[in-house]
């Protein structure tokens, strides 16, 4: 009943990724960290850090390394779950997982469900649900204005003008607050999706099947981790690109998607 | 629109004699029949006297002989007055703008408060209740206009009068507040109802009793506007500013708010307090009063943040023909110390979200902005519970449960073909879109709760996760375990999406 597929451990970056200079260890680049995060006070605003996938492929595509905090982003799912955007929604919860402090979940209508938030190593207790209606994106904004907060989650249903978007890109430049729309359309191509905003990526998340099951396995295969096709079809500094990965696992980190494991299957 | 809240007290002199604080008043039982009086005419009867008869204006020497035992007390307009000064204030909980409405009434400007009591009828019966306790017997009707909801208080059945609709004309000319001769001249002209009375040609009418009575039946209809005269709530941090000239832009209002936060902000700071509830109060040269309201999480004092709070709501005001003075009251207040700031540069201090909690609550209202807890439940649907957005977190979340992230409420129903007894279906039929099932988990069994209703005892879903075709994963049930029907109808269900 259960899977049989077997998916291997996530490879540690050490033994696959080739590094020319020694891996500081963990309270050395922690001690940098804050070095550099009073230098910036003095300095610069509190844009320009972000948060790494962790994944090198994405990682490089992206000009600041990871997703940006004090900028804003776009996620939509693909195809039938444009509607309720699951994955994209599992997909930013993988990535406020990985980000300490409060959040604000600014939303249309109340369908979420906070235990899978917390699948996705998300825990709930962190985040201040406002249910705005039709006012979304001027409660996003009050939120962006306000620097206690470490995101800003907005879900928006139809069209984000230029003016809008730039609003909301500015607010969040100016505090250094993560500021994600996961944009839903009743509609599985809505046109809206793909007009042109300040945001600075765009993400469209779409499920893809599970791998053939082995032989031997039951009429109805279990389920592994599942699988994205994660399309970065919009970035500012930067190229489009399309990754497939393993879903948000229950630290929100992405994994590589084994293409090994495919190649075993075959060869047995 | 408007909507008052009008609240009658038909024995409130004989009531107030047995309250705890009266010293001088009777001391048998309240259902006893009792009276006041003064030079010797009675003024008022409890409920038990007047249904032996005794009415208002007859002389005490009739009303002893129709009654033997009778008590009589003196009456003091004086300090009914007083009492229904205090239960004004009582009721500034309802709305920043409650008023007396002398001899025997209060008035409450409820518009745009009532959902923060339940509704209009809970408020009333809420209202009511709070009375009762207090040991006052009181009537209350809530309409669109104070005339209209006076008379239905007093003339009618109380209760909710839907908005629009137009009561006025069964009731009796004596629900309009005339003068008492100005009445007598009416009823001998065959006036008997208010209705016949206001289809009359008005101008001989005004001719002949002024203009009280054109004003009155205006008010009753709705077209004059009649003010209410609110009162102030007892020994709170207030700040008043009066104006030469009227005001009417908001950037005004803006600048006379900032003023009046500093005044109320260094009081409370004296007193060690902080605010957790302003009302603004603006008086307009037509003699109406306008008022804004804000409460707030926590007690505070940042001039800057409640003055923002204010502001927002400033576009809920109807300067009219200009306003003369603004007033601004601390409606509770709650003790706040000095906290000191922490100064280093390498920790993070945790961020305080209380005033961005306000002033989404603020935009939002409070029932909008919250936080989610969990609940030790297994239904899915009672695993979660909204709770306040500033309470400390409690309890734990399930980490290892494969729970969705869309949970679609109600679950919709689907069609789906499935071996039993615990298959995952093989296909099934989602808004009219077929969904062929390659993969699958489960079942995982949850039984309903029988110790919270007694049609749960047997009841059982099974749960599966499922991915279709195209990889999208789906939260389905049965209900039923797939043998007995009685553990449920063995239909299929989408209950969440991942």
């Amino acid at each position: 009943m259960f899977a049989t597929l077997t998916i291997p451990e996530k490879p540690s970056p050490t033994d696959t990724l080739p590094r020319t200079t020694p891996v500081p260890t963990p309270s050395i680049a922690l001690l940098r960290e804050r070095i550099a995060r009073i230098g910036r006070i003095h300095t610069r605003g509190p844009a320009e850090r972000s948060i790494p996938f962790d994944i090198e492929a994405i990682d490089q595509a992206l000009p600041t390394g990871g997703i940006r905090l004090g900028a804003l982003h776009e996620a939509a799912s693909a195809g039938a779950d444009t509607e309720h955007a699951a994955a994209a929604t599992l997909f930013i919860a993988g990535i406020l997982a990985r980000l300490d402090g409060p959040i604000l979940w600014v939303l249309r209508q109340a369908d979420l469900f906070a235990p899978g938030l917390a699948a996705a190593g998300l825990n709930p207790d962190r985040i201040v649900f406002a249910e705005a209606g039709k006012n979304v994106l001027p409660i996003m904004e009050e939120g962006l204005r306000h620097p206690g907060l470490c995101a800003v989650v907005a879900e928006h249903t139809g069209r984000l003008s230029l003016v809008a978007s730039r609003r909301l890109q500015l607010a969040a430049e100016q505090t250094g607050i993560l500021a994600i729309l996961i944009r839903r359309s009743q509609s599985f191509d809505d046109p809206a999706l793909n007009e042109p905003t300040a945001a600075a990526t765009r993400w469209r998340i779409a499920a893809l099947p599970s791998p053939p099951a082995l032989p031997h396995a039951p009429d109805t295969p279990g389920l592994g981790r599942a699988r994205w096709q994660l399309d970065l079809t919009r970035c500012r500094g930067g190229e489009p690109g399309t990754w497939i990965t393993e879903a948000c696992d229950a630290t929100g980190r992405l994994g590589l998607v084994p293409d090994t494991a495919d190649r075993s299957v075959m060869a047995a | 629109m408007r909507r008052v809240v009008s609240v009658w007290f038909p024995t409130l002199p004989t009531d107030r004699l047995w309250r705890p604080e009266e010293v001088g008043g009777p001391r048998q039982s309240p259902d006893l029949p009792l009276v006041t009086a003064t030079s010797r005419i009675v003024v008022s009867a409890n409920e038990t006297a007047a249904d032996l008869g005794l009415r208002p204006g007859m002389k005490v020497a009739q009303a002893q002989a129709l009654v033997p035992g009778l008590q009589v007390c003196d009456a003091d307009p004086a300090g009914d007055a007083a009492l229904l000064h205090r239960l004004a204030q009582a009721c500034l909980r309802y709305s920043p703008l409650a008023a007396m409405d002398l001899p025997d009434g209060l008035w409450i400007d409820v518009t745009g408060s009532t959902h923060l009591h339940g509704g209009e009828t809970r408020l009333l019966r809420d209202l009511i209740a709070r009375l009762k306790r207090q040991g006052l017997t009181a009537r209350a009707a809530v309409a669109d206009t104070p005339a209209v909801a006076h008379a239905v208080a007093r003339f009618g059945a109380g209760g909710v009068v839907p908005p629009g609709s137009n009561v006025m004309g069964g009731f009796p000319i004596e629900a309009l507040r005339l003068p008492n001769d100005v009445l007598a001249n009416l009823r001998l002209m065959g006036f008997e109802r208010v209705g016949p009375l206001s289809a009359a040609a008005r101008a001989p009418l005004v001719r002949r009793f002024g203009p009280v009575l054109a004003a009155r039946l205006d008010q009753a209809a709705g077209v004059l506007f009649e003010p209410i005269v609110p009162v102030t709530p007892e020994a709170s941090i207030q700040a008043r500013r009066t104006f030469v000239e009227p005001l009417l832009t908001a950037e005004a209002f803006s600048t006379v708010i900032a003023t009046l936060i500093a005044e109320v902000c260094g009081e409370l700071e004296k007193a060690s307090l902080g605010a957790r509830g302003l009302d603004l109060r603006f008086e307009r040269v037509d003699g109406t009063v306008q008022a804004i309201r804000i409460g707030t999480a926590r007690p505070v004092r940042d001039a800057l943040h409640l003055g923002r709070m204010l502001d927002e709501r400033l576009e809920r005001v109807d300067p009219g023909p200009g306003v003369e003075a603004m007033h601004l009251i601390v409606t509770r207040a709650d003790p706040l110390g000095f906290v000191q700031t922490a100064s280093s540069l390498l920790e993070n201090t945790s961020a305080d979200i209380a005033p961005l909690v306000d002033r989404l609550i603020n935009r939002l209202g409070e029932a909008a902005v919250y936080r989610i807890a969990p609940v030790e439940s297994d239904v899915p649907e009672r695993s979660v519970r909204i709770v306040p957005a500033l309470t400390r977190p409690t309890g734990s979340w399930p980490a290892d449960l494969p729970r969705p992230v869309r949970l679609l409420n109600p679950p919709q129903s689907i069609e789906a073909m499935a071996l039993l007894p615990d298959h995952p279906p093989v296909a099934f039929t989602w808004r009219r879109v077929r969904h062929r099932v390659r993969h699958a988990d489960g079942p995982e069994r949850i039984a309903g709760e029988w110790w919270k209703r007694d049609r749960e005892w047997s009841s059982v879903r099974d749960y599966f996760r499922v991915e279709d075709d195209s990889g999208r994963r789906f939260w389905v049930f049965r209900r039923g375990n797939g043998n007995d029907l009685e553990t449920g109808d063995m239909r299929w269900f989408l209950h969440g999406l991942f």
